[in-house]
């Protein structure tokens, strides 16, 4: 099923239109229990073995609200910037979908735990872009579907359908920007720095792990253009469930060229939700939203009202831990760096590696070193994140202390890093099994040394001459004869002196 | 014997079990053989556990004899409304939807009940999902009033209230929404009481409409009810509306009740059109009664009072709409239509067509339709706010009087299939007893005579603040004493023998 979009091309779409965007991200919190039960969150489980009357929407059954849930709620509320609500209420959202066990969904609506902040996000350069925050509520998660029998795992052309409940219930946070306008041609920029960023966050707050890959961040995108100078906004398109930063931001470049091609030949945006498709890069059409879906929210009368006490609220705002945008531009100064680094260093995913590396006690320079060189380099040859790489920071930071302490040279530390990798063991084990140690022993050194000078007597004399850059020479043969353990600017020294030759 | 036993109170009945004269077996079995001799033609059952009640009582007759404590109520059969939950015995909530239905936990309640030692006879028939003043709305067929079994008896809980004054059990379970344990009280002679909301634990408690539903005691008298309200009462973490107090003394003011000095409100709303002849004379002889032990008479104006009917169903459909929307077809109950082409939508659609009754889907529809975007506000919105103004006169009231008191119902039992096409004619059977389900707080529906023209029981409803249900036990257990030695005998003593 393929169908062909009439593109206009990036420049030009935003030569004529300006973009306006607005991003809603899901966020499931790392809780132990679920929102409304005490069932089990942890993944992985048997299809429908963490769930009780509760979560089914058994008939009788009722919920009770997870105290720690409402206080990831606030905290999240709080590092946005928001204000919190004294007073606010869940509400029933009703639609029918056979992954929502009670066919309604247990949310907030006008009244919102949290509402009016705003989220400071870094772009590529350095720039900062402020995103202005509607609200941030709590809702429960639904179930998952999977649809047997049809070519494409649709539910089209399935003969039938698999419905697992373990997820139905698991709290979830659902965080709003307000319309965001002045982005122009960095929008696309704008809104994957957005939701970087708010990542960031939340795992700084330790309220979830926040992996997009595992569905545990998800975020749609809905994006307008209206002619250049405009002030109505156009009408927007909503692409669902976007599951990658990289994605976020090609989903919204895609629907800016859409939309421009569609707006320029004359033609009107039709309000619908859209799929991302990461193969192509492009969205397709998906439900049409012909009138605003009816969700008849009330609120739960199941649950009593949640009234954050204002003790409360300011014991956890005291309690946030530093917020990512300050953390880094203080260890941007501690390190340093410049903002070019730093953005190197955030878009290579090394931030946390690098930090945990000081932290075991590597300085800051060989820490970076290390995971902005070696270490990139074989994540990007294997496809992994560095993070997932088989080598922890303590590791790297004992490869840094071998080096600075003289046993190791840059060049067998990277042989050590390699072993560790190849799952060889510890970097002290991979010196032991390959036999990679520095040669420091003097007699040793001398006596390759003299063999060097007297297996290369044309240039020994070069060297007597004055001619010291051919120390080059010697040196990598005591290199090759001590098989790259000697250290090599001793080696140099060495050489030298037999030769009455001095540098410089 | 057997015919002695059945006519034992609650109280009585747990006293002679726990001094030895009767066993929880003898009791249980005489209850059982009055179900299978009477329960043909009262069908007030919907399913009777033998085997599970026998089993319950040999345990309490086991921990008697190791000397085990009891609880007040040990060895006392009791019908279940059958809209709580109760492990590996058929929930139906009187629908087509759930038939079959096993649930797989106990309501908080059916637990407490377990634990005091009752003994739980089975389940009692009901209009479909509570919605209902007759009990016809029943998916299995109406319950018949002992009094007449032509005649209604009550609803939603005819089977619970039926059950009582038939004899076939001492003690039942109902649940009130808009009246749903005190009319059917009335109707049949019997005692109902609705707690203070958030009293009794709804958990397991199949919901129609959350902000109004309750649990609470039936009985023969009002110091049964008293028991078990004791015994069902109380702070349940599963349910987030639940009163975490203390539960007034309840049985203490049945044991001691008196009027003297107390001054009761008469709401000058409860009378008019629509009102029986009989009805309001007997309601006027127990003012009377009321004046004559000590109580002081004072006249009330609640003029919100006038429009509880219209803002109840606006709320109650509203809820019950997203409340039943959970009746799928796809994880438990009636499944319609699943031949392997339809797609989900479609089983659903076809089994809400064919498992939910007429009144069911007339609720689901208003209450859709009053929640939808654009009406929201005319609709449920003024609907709560109606609801505040009731509140609002409620505290006036209480500010002027201890308790007040009405008429349970307008007219006495009706006639099955009367009002069976006029729903609206239906829905006047609770104009009493709406508001107070509206503003949360506690009443109680007992006998106060019959009425002259038909013979048939009147009630006499008595409301209190939130959380001062004692009161109603105190008024209650003063009226009842009055009227037994007015008439010489209970009420119940002149229903005809079945």
């Amino acid at each position: 099923m393929t169908t062909t979009t009439d593109l206009v091309s990036y420049e030009d779409a935003l030569a004529s239109y300006d973009p306006v965007m607005g991003l809603e991200v899901h966020v499931e919190l790392g809780t132990k229990t679920k929102m409304f039960c005490g069932c089990s969150t942890e993944l992985g489980a048997d299809a429908n073995a963490q769930t009780c009357p509760v979560c089914l929407g058994l008939p009788g059954a009722l919920p009770v609200v997870n105290a720690t849930g409402v206080e990831s709620a606030v905290k999240i509320g709080l590092a946005l910037n928001c204000e919190i609500a004294e007073w606010c209420r869940f509400a029933r959202k009703n639609y029918f979908y056979p992954d929502m066990p009670k066919n309604f969904q247990t949310s907030q609506y006008d009244e919102p735990i949290a509402f009016n902040g705003y989220l400071d996000v870094q772009l590529e350069d350095g720039e900062v872009f402020r995103v202005e925050i509607e609200r941030a509520h709590m809702e429960e998660d639904t179930g998952k579907s999977t649809h047997v029998g049809g070519a494409t795992g649709r539910i089209h052309g399935a003969s039938h359908s698999l419905l697992d409940y373990n997820r139905a219930g698991i709290p979830l946070i659902e965080i709003v920007t307000k319309p965001i306008v002045g982005a122009g041609e960095r929008a696309p920029e704008v809104a994957r720095a957005y939701v970087r960023e708010l990542r960031e966050l939340i795992r700084a707050l330790g309220v979830s792990e926040a992996r997009m890959e595992m569905g545990q961040m998800r975020c749609d995108v809905n994006l307008s253009l209206m002619p250049k100078g405009a002030e109505k906004f156009g009408t927007r398109s909503e692409t669902k469930n976007v599951n990658s930063l990289r994605s976020v931001e090609r989903a919204a470049r895609f629907e800016i060229q859409r939309h421009a091609a569609v707006l320029s030949s004359g033609g009107t945006i039709v309000q619908e939700t859209r799929h991302f498709h990461e193969d192509t890069g492009s969205t397709t059409s998906g439900r049409v939203k012909e009138e605003a879906e009816d969700y008849r929210y009330f609120p739960e009368p199941d649950l009593v009202p949640v009234a954050p006490s204002r003790e409360w609220v300011e014991k956890l705002r005291a309690g946030l831990p530093e917020l990512p945008l300050v953390r880094r531009s203080r260890l941007r100064e501690e390190w340093g760096i410049s903002g070019t680094d730093m953005q190197a260093i955030l878009n290579a995913g090394a931030l946390e590696p690098i930090v945990a590396t000081i932290d075991a006690g590597a300085d800051a320079a060989s820490a970076r070193k290390w995971w902005m060189g070696e270490l990139a380099r074989a994540a990007n040859e294997s496809g992994t994140a560095l993070d997932e790489l088989a080598i922890t920071p303590e590791q790297v930071a004992r490869v840094a202390a071998l080096v600075s302490e003289g046993s190791l040279n840059d060049k067998l530390a990277r042989q050590v890093i390699e072993g560790v990798l190849a799952g060889e063991g510890t970097p002290d084990e991979v010196v032991d099994k390959r036999g990679l140690k520095v040669v420091s022993d003097e007699g040793a050194l001398t006596a390759a040394v003299d063999e060097a000078i007297a297996g290369n007597p044309a240039i020994a004399d070069k060297i007597r001459g004055g001619k010291v850059a051919a120390a080059g020479a010697l040196v990598g043969a005591v290199m090759k004869a001590t098989r790259g353990q000697a250290d090599a600017a001793r080696v140099k020294e060495l050489i030298l002196e037999k030769l009455g030759a001095a540098e410089g | 014997m057997s015919d002695h036993i059945i006519r034992l109170t609650a109280a009585e009945t747990a006293a002679k079990i726990a001094s030895g004269e009767l066993t929880a077996v003898e009791v249980t079995e005489a209850h059982l053989a009055r179900i299978e001799t009477v329960d043909e033609k009262v069908h007030a059952f919907l399913h009777v556990d033998r085997e599970g009640a026998l089993a319950q009582a040999r345990a309490v007759d086991e921990k008697r004899a190791k000397g085990e404590k009891l609880g007040p109520l040990a060895g006392v059969p009791l019908a279940l409304k059958d809209i709580f939950t109760t492990e590996g015995i058929p929930t139906t909530v009187g629908s087509k939807m759930l038939e079959g239905w096993i649930p797989p936990y106990d309501a908080t309640l059916t637990k407490r009940l377990k634990a005091a030692d009752v003994v739980i006879l089975g389940k009692t028939n009901m209009d479909e999902f509570a919605m209902g003043s007759s009990t016809e709305n029943s998916a299995y067929g109406p319950t018949g009033n002992p009094w007449d079994l032509t005649r209604i008896p009550g609803g939603s809980g005819g089977g619970s209230s039926a059950a009582l004054a038939s004899f076939q059990a001492p003690l039942a379970i109902g649940t009130d929404t808009g009246g749903s344990i005190r009319q059917p009280a009335a109707v049949t002679g019997t005692v109902g009481v609705k707690p203070t909301y958030g009293a009794v634990s709804r958990y397991g408690m199949v919901a129609f409409s959350s902000s109004l539903d309750q649990g609470g005691p039936c009985a023969r008298t009002v110091l049964d009810a008293a028991l078990l309200h004791e015994v069902i009462a109380g702070h349940d973490p599963m349910d987030s509306t639940s009163i975490d107090e203390p539960v007034p003394p309840v049985v203490e003011a049945a044991r001691n009740g008196s009027v003297a000095g107390m001054r009761v409100g008469v709401v000058k709303q409860f009378r008019g059109e629509g009102y029986q002849a009989g009805v309001v004379q007997r309601f006027d002889e127990s003012v009377e009664l009321l004046k004559g032990l000590g109580a002081e008479i004072v006249e009330l104006d609640c003029p919100s009072f006038d429009l509880a009917l219209s803002a109840y169903y606006l709320i109650a459909p509203s809820e019950c709409s997203s409340n039943l929307a959970r009746f799928d077809g796809l994880r438990y109950g009636l499944r319609t239509g699943d031949d392997g082409t339809r797609s989900a939508e479609e089983v659903t659609s076809l089994t809400r067509a064919a498992g939910f009754g007429d009144e069911v889907k007339r609720r689901i529809m208003l209450g859709t339709y009053a929640l939808s975007s654009g009406y929201y506000d005319a609709y449920y919105g003024s609907a709560q706010k109606v609801r505040t103004l009731i509140k609002q006169d409620f505290d006036a009231a209480f500010e002027q009087v201890d308790v007040i008191v009405s008429p349970t119902t307008p007219t006495t039992a009706f006639p099955i299939g009367e009002r069976a096409d006029d729903p609206m004619a239906m829905y006047l059977a609770d104009l009493c007893t709406i508001p107070t389900n509206l503003a949360g707080n506690a009443a109680m529906s007992l006998p106060c005579g019959l009425a002259p023209e038909d013979g048939l029981p009147v009630g006499l409803q008595i409301i209190a603040p939130v959380m001062k249900d004692d009161r109603l036990y105190k008024v209650g257990a003063a009226v009842e004493a009055a009227f037994v030695e007015k008439w010489g005998h209970p009420l119940l003593e002149e229903a005809p023998s079945l």
